[in-house]
């Protein structure tokens, strides 16, 4: 017997207003992170004082290019989630709170696409 | 102008502080510092596909001794949110909720953190050439 009333039923979702979604992407996004971001870490330390065309190299090279856009969208991703939780528990005021929600999940998603975007004519444009 | 003056159940400064609520704030302040880092890193890339001249530019930035700091700093943060969130991750499977545990695990957590951050600056600047 469920004792969801009708209502909830048809929105389907719990009192947190958006159910378990969220708090697993960001665990599903953080997982992938861990390997990718260990990766990434060494490769950017690596190129350090690099010239256009050895980092060129680097970036462009398919397996690399493979795990930098990945990276960079589970990144910009979880990086979305977290600065959302964290809006969330110190703005109250709900119209600066959502206005500053939006705000961070548009600087994201731009940051996100240039960055990938720019991953990818280095690698098939030479 | 917050439309809620309800108080608030008492918790920062009616607790007597323990260092692992410390990494706790931690967590939350590198997960910051890393989203604005990684804005940094996106104009990096945006500046390594606009071409040799804009890509000399923002490496003479990176190459910088302060550039290099902020490098630090940030895998240095990465670092730390990457073991810290692997030790939310066990808790998020019910694991390791007891005070001695996460006591415990806490000291992990900073052991590993510097064990990261040494093993990937020495490949970075060893392996890969990085002090160029």
């Amino acid at each position: 017997m469920s004792l969801r009333t009708p209502i909830k039923q048809a929105r389907g979702l719990g009192s947190a207003k958006d159910g378990t979604a969220h708090f697993i992407a960001q665990r599903v996004s953080a997982l992938l992170l861990i390997p990718l971001a260990i990766w990434l870490m060494c490769g950017l330390v690596g190129l350090v004082g690099a010239d256009h065309a050895a980092a060129t190299a680097w970036v462009a090279a398919p397996m690399n290019t493979v795990f930098l856009v990945v990276f960079l969208a589970a990144m910009f991703y979880h990086s979305e989630l977290g600065v959302q939780v964290v809006v969330e528990d110190y703005v109250h005021t709900e119209g600066l709170k959502m206005l500053t929600l939006l705000l961070s999940k548009f600087v994201h998603i731009l940051f996100g696409v240039a960055a990938i975007l720019a991953v990818l004519r280095v690698s098939l444009g030479g | 102008m917050a439309t809620r003056n309800r108080p608030l159940s008492p918790h920062v400064f009616h607790y007597r502080w323990g260092w692992t609520m410390s990494l706790s704030i931690l967590h939350r302040s590198t997960g910051l510092i890393l989203s604005v880092g990684t804005v940094l890193a996106a104009l990096w890339l945006m500046a390594l596909a606009a071409g040799p001249a804009a890509f000399a530019q923002a490496q003479a930035y990176a190459g910088h001794w302060s550039g290099r700091l902020v490098l630090f700093g940030w895998t240095l943060a990465l670092c730390y949110h990457l073991c810290n969130g692997i030790r939310h991750l066990f808790w998020d499977a019910g694991k390791g909720f007891e005070l001695h545990h996460a006591r415990r695990s806490g000291a992990a957590v900073i052991i590993s953190t510097l064990l990261l951050q040494a093993l990937i600056w020495s490949v970075g600047y060893g392996l890969l050439g990085g002090a160029a």
